[in-house]
């Protein structure tokens, strides 16, 4: 099992590399303009754009820029050159605690929910249940993020005050401001979740309810509830695993960028909205690589998470 | 050994219907036996003719918003068809047991053995310990042949072959001393020396705790092994029943006669190719008139267009039923064709 993970972080590295190159490639190579002059911005003073050309050495090889620039982000040096020499990293930094807030309390929600609502809808399936469990799914899944994030705003801190309006409180400053605060943002982010993965837990939970090993369970005598949880449950989650891990990857990576940047939570997502609307490159592609990381973190992780769920994966990688 | 002693479980006029997109399926049709303790009953017919929905509503398995059951099932007396779930569910594992046919998807992977059968002991006795489980989990596989067991209860499905899955199933049948062990084609995903293995031990079983079986199979070879009684089954109905002889010396229905003459036999010469039922099982939606073996019976006549009843056609034997209208002297000239049991060999 310990070889497993070693393995798989040993991966995890090759493909951060592979994002690297492709996300330098973006954004330095393929556009046909002078990537200096748009890193500098639109009215910059050309010694500022000279600057720019030395810092991230556009006046060397192109390997020879790509190392320079993944030097600058990883060593925390890479400057925004439109707002000020404003450091990058030390803005994503200040962003995650409210990033992590929003992105750990939603994930909670989803997942609670979105399990569920799949087992209450598989379990009676056909019935009235599961048919109002699938049209609230669906509504879910249907309602935009900046939609149902505007309604909530009017309706429960406008019309009803009954949630503040925006922004990010310290957990370490006001523990009960802070959930008052993220309660809106966190349940406006797990709708979608919610109603996506109760929808895939229910089809999983069919599909297993005909395996054999279920009616073995039954055969045995067990009763309805933990034939459900014990065999049917435990054998669906594996598409929900996979989903999750790649959904909290991205918005952990600043992914929720609608979420953010409408309730006003200054974290990763919002900083990427700035910066995009500020065609603010360096910070567009730190975020980029950042975002990447959490991704690639949390497929590594699910894979962990696999070998525990089904032993028959575990016993393959270590013959392997 | 038949009707006449006590009846430990009385089947009478079973009919299952399963209410299906292209219509109702009538997958068990007035099927009625009985079974005594200690006897081994097998319920022979090919793929869809009812036998192992017959065998999964006996415990109840069959239930469904969109299934129809009728008839009676009686354990010891107690009407099963009538019970409430959880009360089944104090039948299923303690006082019938049940085994499957694919011993490779029958156990939940991600399960340990013991874990399984634990789980098993504990759905009926609470008070039972993970550790007195687990003790009692080893002593069971222990008994059913499995080398090491002090081990292998800690192993994975996966890790077990294909005949010692299947063991494992018997012996999580085995936990709560069950009086009725229902077996549902067990051997059939096996290979042949596994399979004899299987049938031994479920043979040592029936005799060592007078465990009363009824093995569903397709497989004659199988039935000649362990059976004391035998229902042939086609579209849903019993066709013929009889003690093993009667079934395996003096068949009486053409379809039957076709069962047998698929097996190969050593004590004759080698045909080309092994006889063969022509035609496939009618679909249950749209059944012939009459006897529905009548359109790959080459045997069939003029009475043929009227379905006759499960009755005893032979004096000398008056637990041999069958449902064909030849007459006895008849079947016996026809099914002797070439010297052999069994229906004409396929034009080769």
């Amino acid at each position: 099992m310990l070889r497993f993970i070693l393995r798989r972080l040993v991966g995890m590295v090759f493909v951060l590399f592979a994002i690297s190159v492709l996300v330098f490639l973006i954004f330095n190579v393929v556009p046909a303009t002078n990537p200096a002059q748009r890193i500098a911005g639109k009215n910059a003073t050309p010694q500022l754009v000279k600057s720019v050309e030395e810092d991230l050495g556009f006046d060397k090889s192109l390997p020879e820029q790509y190392l320079t620039q993944m030097k600058l982000i990883f060593t925390g040096e890479l400057e925004s050159y439109t707002t000020a020499h404003e450091n990058v990293d030390e803005r994503i930094l200040e962003g995650i605690p409210a990033t992590f807030s929003l992105c750990i309390g939603a994930a909670i929600i989803w997942l609670s929910f979105g399990i569920l609502f799949g087992y209450l809808s598989a379990i009676r399936a056909g019935k009235l249940t599961d048919r109002a469990l699938t049209v609230l799914s669906l509504v879910g899944i249907s309602m935009p993020v900046f939609w149902l994030a505007s309604i909530f705003l009017y309706y429960l801190t406008f019309k009803v005050e009954l949630f503040p309006a925006s922004g990010y409180v310290k957990l370490t400053e006001d523990p009960m401001e802070w959930a008052n605060h993220l309660i809106l943002p966190w349940v406006t982010l797990a709708v979608l979740f919610i109603g996506f993965y109760s929808r895939v837990l229910r089809s999983s939970m069919l599909d297993v309810m005909n395996e054999d090993y279920v009616r073995t369970a039954k055969a045995k005598g067990l009763n309805n509830r933990r034939v459900m949880t014990r065999h049917v449950l435990r054998n669906s989650l594996i598409p929900i695993i996979t989903l999750f891990g790649l959904d909290f990857g991205a918005v952990l990576g600043g992914g929720a960028i609608v979420t953010e940047s409408i309730f006003n939570i200054e974290g990763v997502g919002l900083y990427a909205a700035e910066a995009i609307a500020k065609q603010d490159f360096p910070p567009i592609m730190a975020i980029t690589i950042f975002g990447a990381f959490f991704i690639v973190l949390f497929n590594a992780i699910v894979d962990i998470a696999y070998a525990y769920l089904d032993p028959r994966i575990r016993l393959g990688t270590s013959a392997a | 050994m038949s009707n006449g002693g006590q009846k430990l479980l009385s089947v009478t006029d079973l009919r299952v219907g399963f209410t299906t997109e292209d219509g109702r399926v009538q997958a068990v049709d007035g099927v009625s036996f009985d079974l005594a303790p200690g006897e081994v009953l097998a319920i022979v017919g090919e793929s869809g003719s009812g036998k192992s929905v017959t065998a999964q509503t006996l415990i109840g398995l069959t239930r469904s918003p969109n299934t129809t059951i009728e008839g009676s099932v009686r354990l010891d007396g107690e009407e099963l068809t009538e019970l409430s779930e959880p009360e089944l569910q104090r039948i299923r594992g303690s006082e019938i047991a049940m085994i499957f046919q694919d011993p490779m998807t029958s156990l939940n992977p991600v399960y340990t053995v013991g874990k399984q059968i634990v789980e098993a002991i504990r759905a009926h006795e609470r008070s039972v310990g993970k550790a007195e489980g687990r003790a009692k989990a080893v002593e069971l596989l222990d008994s059913v042949g499995i080398p090491d067991a002090e081990r292998r209860v800690d192993d994975y499905p996966h890790e077990f072959s294909g005949g010692m899955r299947q063991r494992a199933m018997i012996a999580m049948g085995l936990t709560l001393e069950p009086t009725i062990l229902i077996a549902d084609e067990p051997t059939t995903a096996l290979d042949v020396t596994i399979q004899a293995q299987i049938l031994k031990l479920i043979q040592d079983l029936n005799r060592s705790r007078g465990l009363a079986t009824i093995l569903i199979t397709h497989d004659l070879g199988v039935v000649a092994e362990v059976a004391d009684r035998v229902l042939v089954m086609y579209a849903g109905r019993v066709v013929e029943e009889g003690t093993l002889e009667e079934i395996f010396y003096d068949p009486q229905h053409p379809y039957t006669w076709g069962l047998l003459g698929s097996l190969t036999r050593l004590d004759q010469p080698r045909p080309e190719r092994l006889p063969q039922i022509s035609g496939s099982p009618p679909s249950l939606l749209h059944l012939p008139k009459g006897c529905p073996f009548r359109p790959r019976c080459p045997h069939e006549f003029s009475k043929c267009s009227e379905y006759p009843g499960l009755e005893a056609r032979l004096s000398d034997s008056p637990s041999h039923r069958d449902r064909c209208w030849l007459e006895p002297e008849a079947k016996r000239a026809k099914r002797q064709v070439e010297g052999r049991i069994g229906l004409e060999a396929p034009a080769s």
